[in-house]
């Protein structure tokens, strides 16, 4: 006997229910099992380091220290960093494919910026190697010496230090920033834009609206770029020098988080060793959570602020029918 | 004698077996085994000559560095391991039974340099080597460097140290080396894979480093003697326990490991570097393949024992074409009986 359509579509609805919900519990298990297991493995390094982990700055496999605050350091800075060059360019570009850019072009356009994504992060390396890092080296060689002496700018030219790998972090990230902040910018309605031309506002005003209006979406692009540069691993191991050490000098090599576990990993034969090494896994586990909790928050006050100040613009007009 | 007639006993039990079995009794036995980077491609060569030539044995090598193939080893996931440095005394006593050390082939390390305006082959020092790593002698025309380059013009430019970034068997044999030579590197850098380097910058891999310093005007890298080779890198020569510059060499590194055979311990883990020997080029080095003493799988056990025999006598040949240096013929008979050691 068939059953009623009604019947069907509540067991239906039902199988689908627990068939997502179980895809949806196995992110929270997956997250879960990976804390857990970095944890696991690095309690031998919690043990023997505690704290002292977060804040030294010796990373000596020989004799058994193991100080993970260069590579903190170097992952933030660098992260930073490109972030600081990236988001201007990719808003830039987000502004242009979806205001101001003539239609003939706009595809090709945004075609080409989501194709950088689309390039494996060794290849990115390579292209820093053999491009980026002379270029760099040239651009040093010329800094003037009165430059030179401050500390931004210290050390020898070597060509490859935190600028190069923030120059290519930079570029890493701006496909995904660009294409986030040009599809929220699309998705402001038209209406607004309509309003402040109205208003006679320019073309810049009325971009600055669109933009105001897709903040927290603008927000979330650029938060989802520093994801991306914090984790990168290949690309920026292959031009950043590899020394661990916490200086400000852009010119000066450094290193990161992701590229001391790639780098050192293999060759980890000593129990201690392997679990420090497993430990900037969990550090790094631990620094991304923040940030994505950070940004969470980010947006959340940007939003209270928006719902905060809109009863206040409504409540304005609102006594006028009474005054009528 | 008697392991060849084994050998061709065994070969013939196995054509007999492959001509008369079903396919079913033909099974093809697979020996896994894992580590070290450095002689993959010739240990690759080896595993498949072998399979050519009995081709119901599989060997299958995991390239996944030494301290993975220790690890492995040790965990009993792999049946042979293999590594660029000897396991440590701690590393044997957590091992689950005696693990046995078998030099396979050797390899050296040079140092490559870029100075502009200069093309001379350099002469170096341990001593002025250790000196440059240790960030103590910063410029090229030092009085210790062109003490021993008489009639090379040296500019007095900055040096840039470059060093491998990831962990490596080319750095244990270096700083193995400077450590040797120099007491005051052996105290605050020390010898392993990865170290604390107290200056330059990392490059990841032989071409990490070859690249940075093709790129870099007055710098100075360690890469591989076969990388260099296969590359084209010019490199300088190095002063060896006799007082020698010798320029590394599939022949000098093969001199070295004669230099050390009158000192071998019993258990082959030992370090080549500054070797005695009027040509052994100082740094050089042994890698090896990691057996347990008493394997369980005895059948397993006794293939790898027989192939091991072959890799000694018929699969050094492969040596020169690869770029490896081979065994001197003295350490080859000292490990054929060595291998007796292991219990069958």
């Amino acid at each position: 006997m068939p059953k009623s359509p009604a019947l069907r579509r509540k067991g239906e609805d039902l199988g689908f229910r627990t068939g997502t919900g179980f895809f949806a519990a196995l992110v929270v298990l997956l997250v879960a099992g990976i804390a857990f297991v970095l944890w696991r493995e690095s309690r031998l390094s919690i043990a023997k380091s505690g704290f002292n982990f977060w804040r030294t700055k010796t990373w000596d496999p020989v004799s058994g220290e193991f100080g993970a605050l260069p590579f903190i350091w170097g992952t933030l800075y660098s992260s930073f960093l490109a972030l600081l060059i990236s988001t201007p360019v990719a808003l830039g570009i987000a502004i242009f494919l979806s205001e101001l850019s003539p239609r003939f072009l706009r595809t090709p356009l945004a075609f080409l910026t989501e194709l950088l994504a689309a390039i494996p992060s060794i290849v990115y390396g390579l292209w820093g190697v053999f491009v980026l890092v002379p270029l760099v080296r040239k651009l040093e060689v010329l800094t003037p010496a009165w430059a030179r002496s401050l500390p931004l700018f210290s050390g020898p030219p070597l060509g490859v230090g935190m600028l190069s790998a923030a120059l290519i972090l930079a570029v890493m990230i701006i496909p995904f920033t660009s294409s986030v902040a040009r599809e929220v910018l699309k998705a402001v309605p038209a209406t607004q834009r309509e309003a402040a031309y109205a208003l006679g506002a320019t073309r810049w005003e009325a971009i600055q609206v669109a933009l105001r209006y897709g903040r927290t979406g603008v927000i979330g692009a650029v938060i989802l770029g520093l994801g991306r540069a914090i984790g990168e691993t290949m690309a920026v191991t292959m031009v950043i020098g590899n020394s661990p050490q916490v200086v400000w000098s852009l010119f000066a090599p450094q290193y990161t988080m992701a590229a001391v576990v790639a780098n050192e990993f293999t060759e980890a034969a000593d129990d201690l060793y392997l679990s420090a090494l497993i430990e900037i896994g969990l550090v790094l586990f631990v620094i991304t959570l923040f940030i994505n909790a950070l940004s969470r928050f980010l947006i959340w006050s940007v939003n209270r602020e928006v719902k905060a100040q809109a009863p206040k613009a409504a409540a304005v007009p609102a006594p006028a029918p009474e005054v009528a | 004698m008697n392991l060849n007639i084994r050998l061709k006993a065994a070969l013939l039990g196995l054509s007999a077996g492959l001509l008369l079995g079903a396919p079913a009794q033909a099974q093809t036995v697979q020996i896994n085994g894992a580590g070290a980077t450095f002689p993959f491609p010739i240990y690759s060569k080896w595993f498949d000559e072998y399979h050519k030539q009995h081709p119901n044995i599989e060997i299958n090598y995991a390239s996944i560095g030494s301290g993975g193939g220790i690890r492995q080893l040790t965990n009993e996931t792999v049946f042979f391991g293999a590594s660029d440095g000897p396991m440590t005394n701690e590393q044997l006593a957590s091992a689950p039974g005696a693990v046995l050390h078998f030099p396979t082939v050797l390899g050296g390390v040079v140092p490559s340099y870029n100075i502009p305006g200069v093309t001379a082959n350099l002469k170096f020092t341990g001593a002025v080597l250790a000196e440059i790593y240790l960030g103590k002698i910063t410029k090229w025309n030092d009085p210790g460097i062109a003490k021993l380059n008489p009639g090379v013009k040296l500019p007095a430019t900055d040096i840039a140290v470059v060093h491998r970034s990831d962990g490596s068997g080319t750095t244990y044999i270096w700083v193995d080396y400077l450590s040797k030579i120099y007491p005051e590197f052996k105290q605050k850098v020390g010898v392993a894979t990865s170290v604390n380097w107290p200056a330059g910058v990392g490059g990841k891999g032989n071409e990490g480093v070859a690249g940075l310093v093709k790129q870099t005007p007055g710098a100075i890298g360690y890469v591989e003697l076969i990388y260099a080779i296969q590359n084209d890198i010019s490199f300088g020569d190095v002063q060896n326990h006799d007082g020698k510059f010798v320029r590394a060499s599939l022949e000098s590194v093969t001199e070295a490991a004669a230099g050390a055979t009158t000192a071998m311990p019993p258990d082959f883990r030992v370090s080549i570097t500054n070797a005695p020997g009027a040509n052994a080029y100082p740094i050089s080095s042994f890698t090896w393949m990691l057996f347990f003493q008493n394997p369980q799988d005895k059948a397993r056990a006794k293939i790898m024992a027989d192939f091991f025999k072959w890799a000694l006598r018929d699969g050094q040949k492969y040596c020169s074409e690869l770029g490896y240096a081979p065994l001197p013929k003295e350490v080859v008979a000292l490990e054929l009986k060595a291998l007796e050691k292991i219990k069958l």
